[in-house]
This record gives C-alpha cells, sequence and structure tokens, in this order.
C-alpha cells in the first residue's frame, strides 16, 4: 500500500533534533525563501537544503508522490505567469531583451526568463526543507512542539492523531473500492468522467459512514482516558533542546539574516545582472 | 465490606426513547470480584456498564431514577473525566480506542492528560509494560500489532491511571480464538495482581468462563433476570430462555438427559464431575445419528499452487491448493493475518498473485477483470456500513445491475427475487437508514445475489453479533445455501459457526494451508488448533472424559442432532 510523506524512524542527527527547532528551522527557512530574489542568496540554499535532504537519508520512494505533484503545480504556476504578464520581468529589473517573438507582439525576454527562473529555484528551495521536516519529525513529537510554541493542545493533539489513523483510512479506503469495484463500479480510466464522479460517492459514503463510527469510538476512548480535562498536558514524546539544537537555532537565525542582509543592502529584493 | 459498586433501584431512560432501556436494577459488587454481565444484544447491558463510567447520563444524556454508588461516589456528579480515575473502561473496537501513534504513547495517554511529568510518565509506563507483556513492542505503531497485543495496550493504557475497577466492553468480539483465551487468561492474572474488582460484558459465555468468574449477571429486557454463581446458573435453564449461548458441553449433556447440579461444578468441564454422567452421554452417543454428508464433486472454484506477496521476499502464501465443491458451505479460519484475507482478495482479483491459477468452473479467471470476477464471486463485507452507498434499499440492491447498464424491468424483476430471497420484499421502497444491523447485512447480501453469483465469499457474517442475531444470520445463510445452491466460503473466527453451518474447514496458518477436513475433526485435534490459534471444542473434552472415540465421531452427532432438533421446533413453531 502506497503511503506518502510519513515519517520513518531513521538514526540520524536530523531524526534526534527537536521537533521545536525542526519546526522553527522549517518556518525560517521558508520566510527568508519567500522574501528573498538574490539569485545567489536562492543558490546557496538550494545547495543547503540538499545536503540537509541528503543527510537526512530520506529516499525518493517516500516522497515521489508528492514531488510529482508540487512540480505539476509549479509548471502551472510558471505558466500562469508568463501568460498573465509576459513583461513582468522587464518590469522588475528596468530593461528589456528581446529573444524570440512568440506570438503577435508578445516576446519572450532574458529578463522575463531569468524572473521565473528565480521562481522556480524558490520551489526548490522550499521542497527538501519540507520533506525533511515532514519525514524526519514524528507526528506527536511535532504535536509536542507546536504546543510548547504556544499553539493549544488540543489543536496540535487533533493535528497529530489524524496523523495516526490516516493509514487506518486508506486502508478501508481500499477495501471499501476493491468490494464496490467487485459489485461492477468501475473506478478506471475507462469510464467516462461524469460516470466517475458519480461512481467516487459509492466510495465515499460508506468510507464517510465507517470514519464517522470510528470518531465517535476514538472520541469517547479519548473522553473515557481524560482528554481534555486539565489546562495543561505532558508529552511522553516531547524531546528537550540539546547542544546539537541550540547549534542549529543559531545557525539557522545567523543564516536568515545574512541572507536577508544581502538581499535588501541595495533596496531591493532582487538581484539584478542586468545592470 | 462496603461494595465497590452498588446499584438501588437504579433505572435509566434514553432521551429519544419513551421506555427505560434499564430499570430496577439492584445489584452490589465487592471489591476483588470478577463478574460477568450478560444478556442479548438490545438487553441493556452496555448500557448498564455505560453507567459505571459515567458515559451515561454525560455523553448519551437521558433520565434516571434510584441511585447508583462507585466506590462511594455519584458517576453523575463526578463526570466521565472524574469516573475515569476510578473505572477504566477497556472497549470492543481494539483500533478506535489505540490513540497514540506507539505503544508506549498510548500507555501514556491517560497520564499526559493528568499533566504527569515527562520523567514520571516514562517510569510508569515501563512498569505497565511489564505488567501487560508489552516491553518489547514500546515503540512499534498499531498497525505492526496483532489483535491481541492491540487489547494487551488497551488494557494497559487503562491500567495507567490505577484505577479501582476494569470494565470490559465485549473483550473477546473481534478476537481469534487462541487471542481470546490468552486475554481471559491475562484479565484473570492483573485481576489478583492488581488488586482491582473486574465487570465483563459479553456474551460468548464458554469463553469467558475459561478462568473462574464469580458471579454472572443475566440481563433480558432491561431488568436483572438472576445473579448467580457460574455453577449454579448453568444447572438452570435461564440461558436458553434468554436466548444465551450455553457452553456447548453443557448443552450436550442436557440432549444426553442429565439433569446438572451446583454440585457438580459445571464451570469448566477440565474439572467438572462427569463420572455419574459418562454412562448417559455414551448411551446418548451410541443411539445418536450419524451425520450424514452432502457429497457433491462438481468444482465450483478451483485454487492450485498460490503464491503470493506483496514484497517480494516476504511471502504472504505458499503453496496454496484447495477446491470448493458446488453447493458447499465452507469455513476458512485462521488466526488475524494469517492470510485468510489476502486469499480472498486473490480470488476476487483485487491483487494478482506471483503464481498458481485459480479455477472457476474449470475455467483460469487471470485475464478476468475484478468487475468480470464479481459476476461469479461475490464478496460480502464484514460490516454492512462498508458497502452501502444508496439511501433506498431497492436502489442499493439494484446498483450492481445499474452499472452494468441492465434494462430497468429486467432490474427491477432480479432486485424483487434478491430481496424476496432475503425476507425484504415487504421493505423494498425504505431507506436503508430505518433497517437493523442484521437486516443491512441482508441487503448488503442481497445486493450480491442480484448479481447470480455461483460463489459468495463472506468476511467474518457474524463479528459482533449476539445468538439470537447470529443464528437468524447464518440460517438465512443455510437457507439460501439450499434453495439457490450457491457455493458458500467464510472467513470467520467464531468456531460455533464454523462446527454448526459448515461442511469444511480450510485452515490457515503463516501463509499455508494447514489442513482441509471437517469442522469436527479440526477442532478435535490439538496439535493443529493449536498452531493455528484455534481453541479445541469443550464437545472433544467432553467425549474424552466420557471415554468417548473418536471424539470427532461425538461432535459430528452432536450437530446433527441439534440441526434435527432446530428444524423440529421450528416446524412446531410453525404448525402452531
Amino acid at each position: 500500500m502506497n503511503r506518502f510523506l510519513s515519517y520513518e524512524k531513521k538514526d540520524t542527527w536530523i531524526h534526534e533534533l527537536s521537533g521545536v527547532t525542526k519546526l522553527i528551522f522549517f518556518l525560517l527557512w521558508s520566510l527568508t525563501s519567500a522574501m528573498t530574489y538574490d539569485t545567489r542568496v536562492l543558490l546557496v540554499m538550494i545547495a543547503v537544503s540538499l545536503v540537509v535532504l541528503k543527510m537526512s537519508r530520506t529516499q525518493f520512494r517516500q516522497v515521489s508522490f508528492v514531488f510529482r505533484a508540487i512540480l505539476v503545480f509549479m509548471v502551472l504556476n510558471v505558466i500562469a505567469i508568463f501568460v498573465i504578464s509576459p513583461y513582468e520581468g522587464c518590469r522588475i529589473y528596468g530593461s528589456r531583451t528581446d529573444l524570440v517573438r512568440l506570438w503577435g507582439s508578445c516576446w519572450l525576454t532574458k529578463e522575463q526568463l531569468f524572473y521565473l527562473f528565480n521562481i522556480v529555484i524558490k520551489y526548490f528551495t522550499i521542497i527538501p526543507a519540507v520533506f525533511t521536516f515532514l519525514i524526519t519529525t514524528d507526528p506527536s513529537e511535532l504535536a509536542a512542539s507546536m504546543n510548547r510554541i504556544g499553539i493549544s493542545y488540543k489543536l496540535t493533539y487533533a493535528l497529530a492523531i489524524s496523523l495516526r489513523y490516516i493509514p487506518d483510512i486508506q486502508d478501508e479506503y481500499h477495501r471499501i473500492k476493491n468490494a464496490q469495484e467487485a459489485r461492477g463500479i468501475e473506478m478506471s480510466g475507462k469510464a467516462k468522467l461524469k460516470d466517475r464522479i458519480v461512481r467516487t460517492a459509492s466510495i465515499l459514503f460508506p468510507l464517510l459512514f465507517t470514519t464517522m463510527e470510528r470518531i465517535d469510538t476514538v472520541s469517547n476512548a479519548m473522553e473515557l482516558r481524560g482528554f481534555g480535562k486539565k489546562k495543561k498536558r505532558t508529552w511522553y514524546s516531547a524531546r528537550p533542546l540539546k547542544r546539537n539544537d541550540y547549534l542549529v537555532l543559531i545557525l539557522t537565525v545567523l543564516f536568515c539574516a545574512v541572507s536577508l542582509f544581502i538581499t535588501y543592502r541595495d533596496g531591493s529584493r532582487f538581484w539584478n545582472p542586468f545592470q | 465490606m462496603e461494595p465497590i459498586i452498588e446499584f438501588k433501584d437504579y433505572s435509566f431512560r434514553y432521551r429519544s426513547q419513551t421506555e427505560p432501556t434499564v430499570q430496577d436494577i439492584n445489584l452490589r459488587i465487592m471489591p476483588g470480584e470478577k463478574v460477568l454481565i450478560a444478556g442479548p444484544s438490545g438487553s441493556g447491558k452496555s448500557t448498564l456498564a455505560h453507567t459505571i463510567n459515567a458515559l451515561i447520563p454525560c455523553s448519551f444524556p437521558g433520565e434516571t431514577a434510584g441511585t447508583l454508588r462507585v466506590c462511594g461516589k455519584d458517576p453523575q456528579q463526578e463526570g466521565v473525566f472524574g469516573m475515569s480515575k476510578l473505572v477504566g473502561t477497556v472497549l470492543q473496537d481494539t483500533d478506535g480506542q489505540f490513540i497514540g501513534l506507539t505503544v508506549a504513547e498510548d500507555l501514556a495517554f491517560a497520564l499526559e492528560n493528568d499533566a504527569v511529568p515527562q520523567e514520571q510518565l516514562k517510569k510508569r509506563v515501563d512498569e505497565i509494560a511489564g505488567i501487560v507483556n508489552l516491553k518489547d513492542l514500546l515503540h512499534h505503531a498499531p498497525g505492526e500489532l496483532s489483535g491481541g497485543q492491540k487489547q494487551r495496550v488497551s488494557m494497559g493504557g487503562v491500567l495507567a491511571d490505577d484505577v479501582k475497577i476494569l470494565l470490559f466492553d465485549e473483550p473477546l468480539a473481534n478476537l481469534d480464538p487462541a487471542t481470546g483465551k490468552k486475554t481471559i487468561a491475562l484479565i484473570d492474572r492483573i485481576l489478583k495482581e492488581e488488586d482491582l474488582t473486574v465487570v465483563i460484558i459479553e456474551h460468548r459465555l464458554e469463553d469467558v468462563l475459561y478462568r473462574d468468574v464469580d458471579r454472572i449477571v443475566v440481563i433480558g429486557e432491561g431488568r436483572i433476570v438472576c445473579d448467580l454463581p457460574p455453577d449454579e446458573l448453568l444447572s438452570t435453564d435461564i440461558l436458553k430462555e434468554q436466548g444465551i449461548r450455553e457452553p456447548l458441553y453443557v448443552s450436550a449433556l442436557g440432549y444426553a438427559g442429565v439433569t446438572l447440579r451446583p454440585e457438580d461444578h459445571p464451570q469448566h468441564i477440565e474439572s467438572m464431575e462427569l463420572a455419574p454422567y459418562a454412562e448417559s452421554v455414551r448411551k446418548w452417543f451410541t443411539a445418536a445419528p450419524a451425520k450424514a454428508v452432502p457429497v457433491s464433486d462438481a468444482p465450483a472454484l478451483e485454487v492450485r499452487d498460490l503464491n503470493f506477496s506483496y514484497t517480494p521476499g516476504e511471502p504472504v502464501l505458499r503453496g496454496v491448493s484447495f477446491r470448493l465443491n458446488r453447493g458447499e458451505m465452507v469455513a476458512l479460519v485462521g488466526r488475524n493475518g494469517a492470510g485468510k484475507s489476502t486469499l480472498a482478495s486473490l480470488i476476487c482479483g483485487f491483487v494478482k498473485p506471483d503464481s498458481g491459477e485459480i479455477l472457476l468452473g474449470g475455467k483460469d479467471i487471470s485475464p478476468l477483470s475484478i468487475k468480470e470476477r464479481g459476476e461469479h464471486v461475490g464478496l460480502v463485507m464484514q460490516s454492512p456500513n462498508q458497502m452501502i452507498s444508496k439511501p433506498m434499499i431497492s436502489e442499493e440492491v439494484g446498483l450492481g445491475l445499474t452499472v452494468r447498464g441492465v434494462p430497468a424491468a429486467e432490474v427491477e424483476e432480479r432486485v424483487g427475487r434478491a430481496l424476496k430471497i432475503c425476507g425484504l420484499y415487504p421493505f423494498r421502497n425504505w431507506p436503508v437508514s430505518a433497517l437493523s444491523f442484521g437486516q443491512k447485512k441482508r441487503v448488503t447480501i442481497a445486493s450480491i445475489l442480484v448479481m447470480d453469483p455461483e460463489i459468495l465469499i463472506l468476511d467474518e457474517p457474524t463479528a459482533g453479533q449476539d445468538y439470537r442475531h447470529y443464528t437468524e444470520i447464518m440460517e438465512f445463510l443455510r437457507r439460501i445455501n439450499r434453495e439457490t445452491g450457491i457455493t458458500i466460503l467464510m472467513i470467520t473466527h467464531d468456531m460455533h459457526l464454523m462446527l454448526e453451518y459448515t461442511d469444511r474447514a480450510l485452515v490457515v496458518a503463516d501463509g499455508t494451508l494447514l489442513a482441509d477436513k471437517t469442522p469436527s475433526a479440526v477442532l478435535t485435534d490439538e496439535a493443529l488448533t493449536e498452531a493455528a490459534d484455534l481453541k479445541k471444542t469443550s464437545l472433544y473434552d467432553l467425549a474424552v472424559r466420557c471415554g468417548i472415540e473418536p471424539p470427532s465421531e461425538f461432535v459430528d452427532r452432536f450437530i446433527a442432532y441439534e440441526r434435527e432438533h432446530m428444524r423440529r421446533a421450528e416446524q412446531e413453531g410453525g404448525a402452531q
């Protein structure tokens, strides 16, 4: 059964880090990546995040599905930007170097290409960071971490427990889908789109009902064991911050500060090679 | 000594109902006792259990009358959280109550909610893991555990709280027989070591009685019918009257004309006094007619040397070969994870075998798609909720035909026929939601029968059903088997089902077919039941202790006698 983007226990220093550390790293990293359009900074970030991903010993099969999905989304994004605003790059970099005429009066420009290139590498700075974060962080430890940085434990536990039941629901989905297929309700590409949508309902309704039953049991079981009784709760899987955590946190803050400093030194968040 | 649980003239009525579900309950349970509450579905036994942990009336509102004290406290005032410190509840659904992502976290759950510091938490989890034998599995995820292990986690999870009372809500419902037996033994050990009081709600009486219980409280229609030690209860007819399954050896002794007395200690077949009765049992055996075995040798389904693995190198099934003859009813048994469901998936075409053949009526079905196989082999899933997707009964039953493009008039005609076979014709225009669980089950069977398959595969057809509903479903299956000649394969944990309703049992263990013989031969074979985690029938012990050879013949005659008995009772009922 294919399960994607789920935590896998491995023995690396990244797995050993506290969830808080990884969460803060991930947030600052994404923030920096979102703010900077400095190509040099972005390239360094890609390099660093790839090294981190490599060190976490993440295998491609663990992320392949989501990776492809993100790529599709990225391509759509790039096309959309190009269609909606074909001279965005020229506006940003203040110059225009035509390369090829595409259609009518629309030209492909060097500036636009460079701008789109920056967008693409921004994706690639974040993708490895997301993967590393999700694959190396135990969901309940993540819940503990988020609780520690001030988010209500009911909220964070809800997140952890949905991760807990995702595999169960996936299995149930496959069981129901198989049984309905045997009754003749085909999900394969052969059927027409309209039929497929109607037939999906024949899987979704049973799945919904069995899931509701499950939720009922789970919430009773949680209540019977005192969930939500107190304002605070402790966490079996919480990890205290260790030396490595502090090191990573300090390095992250430094790296992000320096990156943003370099980015904004000339008053613009774009690095302009055309001047 | 003060009772730890005391009901005085207690009644409860759900808000949505006009009649109280339990009434005039007077019951005292003393500290250290182990009490079994038995009764058919809908008798109010679960309601009674939920008043002890305060789910009633705190989560399921309604009106109470009379008093209830648990450890001297009123559950209604303490609330669910307050009672969770005193009463540990183990639910039937072992997956649903596994909340943590690993065993350790689940054991710690109650303590986490109490904000116990992490260091103490870890220490306590280690202690608890020791008590319920989970030390080596602390970091395993629920998906990696067997049903029995999950149940031990549930037990550990409530023990972590230092509770005084353990409340089990049908603990055996989802377990294979051998695991059920181990669970009962574990409950017994914990009770003795941890100074607890245990209340078990269960209708599988014989399995619970594997270890001593102090008292059995029988509930019928919301009232306490009796409250007796097991030896006394088994010497009465109360169980039969209330529709609860007697232990098989007690029934057999009854057929042999024996009237049991409490001083015979009929609680355990191994130790009860049999000397005065052995002669009558032997006499009954010689007089009882042998079971007629129906013979058919037209193969409906043949499986030849089937091999399968999800991941290469880790075979799930190895060299499995068997055949189902036309019109047979066959049981597929073995522990959870032995490969039973995988075998069904292979037959239905959900997964492809690595090697081997599956023949249907002599033809290889490997080129057929899932949908095409579905016209020959119908699969009925365990819970009707896993299958039902239409609001109206006739729509649901006709779904398989409609999507195949069968003309509306023919759909109507075939749906009508299937509904008649399943006794649902009068309800054809009803919404599915108005039906009971057993009726919904029949709707799902009708929705498969409508396609006229040659073979019906049922996954746990009677899971979670009490004796009455179990009999209803099984008699129904036997009837359609006789009337339509359909071949039925049932995946089951229920040894009674296999013994009473099937002609043959396929025993699977660790991916291989261990045995293919009559149920009575399987359940009287000590080595085989051990290897496949089954439980040998108490009829075997009875036969051995009465000196009857071979024991499997005794079992066969018992079943034949019982069938005859039931048929006659039915006819008499029909004649009146």
